[in-house]
């Protein structure tokens, strides 16, 4: 009997955080001791709830908290402080800008109008670049997944082309096509295509084999198969693969800016070195930082509405 | 119409050299409700697939027989199988084109009216299985194989599932061939029980008390009896060879 009156009260001190801290407080709820006299009844109130809890509007008010504001405290802090230690002299502005300073040149270049033709052309050449690419690396992933002898005939040398470091071919690249539009396109597209194809291929060779064989128990022909159940049991990882191929885009066109070209947010960086424009390096950097978080939020809302059958996205159960 | 007959003439199916049926004679009547049951490994899920035409026997010949056309054959398995990105009502309609009244009708029948606008991940394993069995049905078929299909779910919800199957093909009488683990469940179902032992019939046991049988009938728990005697002889055999 004394070894299992010590473990329950134990454990009812263990669950009864609050008794630790503010015993007095506690025994006066009239909530249980933390050691039980033998004999008595002990009650662990687990949970009481008399009022069904709806999402009330401190538990709305704690959702905006967690979801807008948390996110967003530690960046506006770090400018804080950015700001802070650039003000007194702390860090040289000749070494990193002050906050403001970059705001100010943002602002200079927004009002001669070189930031927004930038922007727009790179946005452009990652449009275009990730399209060929990803749409490339679709049809030739779907093409080798499905079938047999093209998967001998291609995987092989696409997989030797892959180990490949595109960015390595950027000196052959301006050799063959100067620094037009051509090379820079086309390492996009090299960046984008591989991410793709890959999960695709990779996608479709991992289909539940149990779902092919009720589909043609199901009479599915191997059109129909490849309609109802291949593509979208592959539809994930092919996403999976867009989402990474747009960052290597991003990655390809900053490279492919940076060495050779007369506009684009990579030049504005290029020509901002020359002219030893910190703030406005600065700038172009962040401009990457929003082009990528942007570029990611709109693969996750198509994620979201494509794979809304899926269990990790399945919040709203109704088509 | 009420169902497909099946003849099975020295059958046989090995994997890699091991054999799992050897030489199985076996008719099966239109219309008749036959569960095969036997210890694991034993091949009933063999003999399932060797009669649906999802495998090739190894040797033998698998004849269906409807009257009119060629037989309908729909498998139902332990797992519900359902595509997760169809809503029910699709999964329902998988290799049926502009049915969507009957497959109404069916999901009413089952129980899931009001459901088919739903993905299958908001689903219970209940109501999973009783999705793959209205998209079983809706084909109307001629044969219906079942491979464990309760297998997986709670006493109750096995229970439930048992009763709406045998009110189903009352309702519409069809040939079905059950692979079961649950001995009862065969008895309460099955015109016919087959144990399946050492790659043959072990016994062939027709069983024609009246319906509806509850699980206390005496005739049934005879026979329960008797029967899981069989089956474990049968498991001691393996257990021994092991």
């Amino acid at each position: 009997m004394a070894p299992s009156q010590g473990r329950r009260s134990k454990f009812s001190f263990m669950t009864d955080v609050s008794l630790l801290f503010r015993p007095a407080e506690a025994k006066a709820a009239g909530r249980t001791e933390p050691f039980a006299r033998t004999g008595e009844p002990m009650v662990t109130v687990v949970a009481d709830v008399s009022r069904p809890s709806e999402v009330s509007g401190s538990r709305a008010n704690g959702l905006a908290w967690r979801s807008f504001i948390l996110p967003w405290l530690l960046p506006f802090g770090l400018l804080l402080v950015w700001q802070f230690l650039s003000a007194t002299g702390i860090v040289s502005t000749a070494i990193v800008p002050a906050p403001s300073d970059i705001w100010e040149a943002a602002r200079e270049l927004t009002a001669r109008g070189e930031l927004q033709r930038d922007i727009l052309v790179s946005l452009r050449r990652v449009a275009i670049g990730f399209s060929i690419g990803a749409l490339g690396g679709l049809l030739f992933g779907v093409a080798v997944g499905l079938f047999e002898p093209l998967h001998d005939l291609f995987d092989r040398s696409l997989q030797m082309i892959r180990t490949i470091p595109h960015l390595a071919l950027v000196p052959l690249m301006i050799l063959w096509f100067g620094i037009g539009e051509e090379p820079r396109l086309i390492l996009v597209a090299m960046g984008a295509l591989f991410p793709v194809y890959i999960n695709t291929v990779g996608g479709i060779r991992n289909v539940d084999p149990k779902l092919i064989e009720l589909g043609k128990s199901y009479g599915l022909g191997r059109a129909e198969l490849v309609r109802s159940i291949i593509l979208p049991a592959a539809l994930q990882p092919i996403l999976v693969g867009m989402r990474y191929a747009l960052g290597v885009a991003w990655l390809t066109l900053v490279v492919g800016e940076t060495i050779a070209s007369r506009d684009g947010v990579g030049y504005l960086v290029q020509n901002a070195r020359e002219l030893l424009r910190i703030d406005i390096i600065v700038v172009a950097i962040i401009l990457y930082a929003i082009a990528g978080w942007l570029s990611d939020f709109i693969t996750r809302l198509v994620e979201r509405r494509l794979l809304r059958w899926h269990p990790n996205y399945a919040d709203r159960v109704k088509a | 119409m009420s169902g497909a007959s099946i003849s099975l003439r020295s059958v046989g199916k090995s994997f890699a050299g091991r054999t799992v049926l050897s030489d199985l004679d076996l008719d099966i009547a239109a219309g008749q409700f036959v569960s095969v049951i036997g210890p694991s490994g034993a091949g009933k899920s063999t003999l399932l697939r060797l009669v649906a035409g999802l495998d090739a026997p190894s040797l033998g010949r698998i004849e269906l027989r409807a009257t009119g056309q060629k037989a309908d054959v729909r498998l139902m398995f332990q797992e519900d199988r359902l595509l997760p990105w169809r809503t029910v009502l699709g999964n329902v309609l998988l290799g049926v084109k502009g049915r969507r009244d009957d497959a109404m009708r069916i999901l009413d029948a089952v129980g899931l009216q009001g459901r088919e606008d739903e993905f299958p991940v908001g689903l219970s394993g209940g109501q999973r299985q009783r999705v793959a069995l209205a998209r079983a049905l809706i084909h109307e078929p001629d044969l219906l194989l079942l491979d464990e299909p309760f297998g997986a779910l709670d006493a109750i919800t096995r229970a439930a599932m048992q009763l709406l199957l045998e009110q189903l093909l009352k309702a519409r009488p069809r040939t079905v061939v059950l692979v079961t683990h649950d001995v009862e469940e065969a008895l309460l179902l099955s015109d016919r029980v087959l144990l399946v032992k050492d790659g043959g019939i072990a016994r062939d046991l027709i069983f024609d008390q009246p319906r509806p049988r509850h699980r206390g009938d005496a005739a049934l728990a005879t026979l329960k009896e008797e029967l899981l005697d069989g089956l474990l002889t049968a498991e001691r055999d393996v257990a021994a060879v092991a």
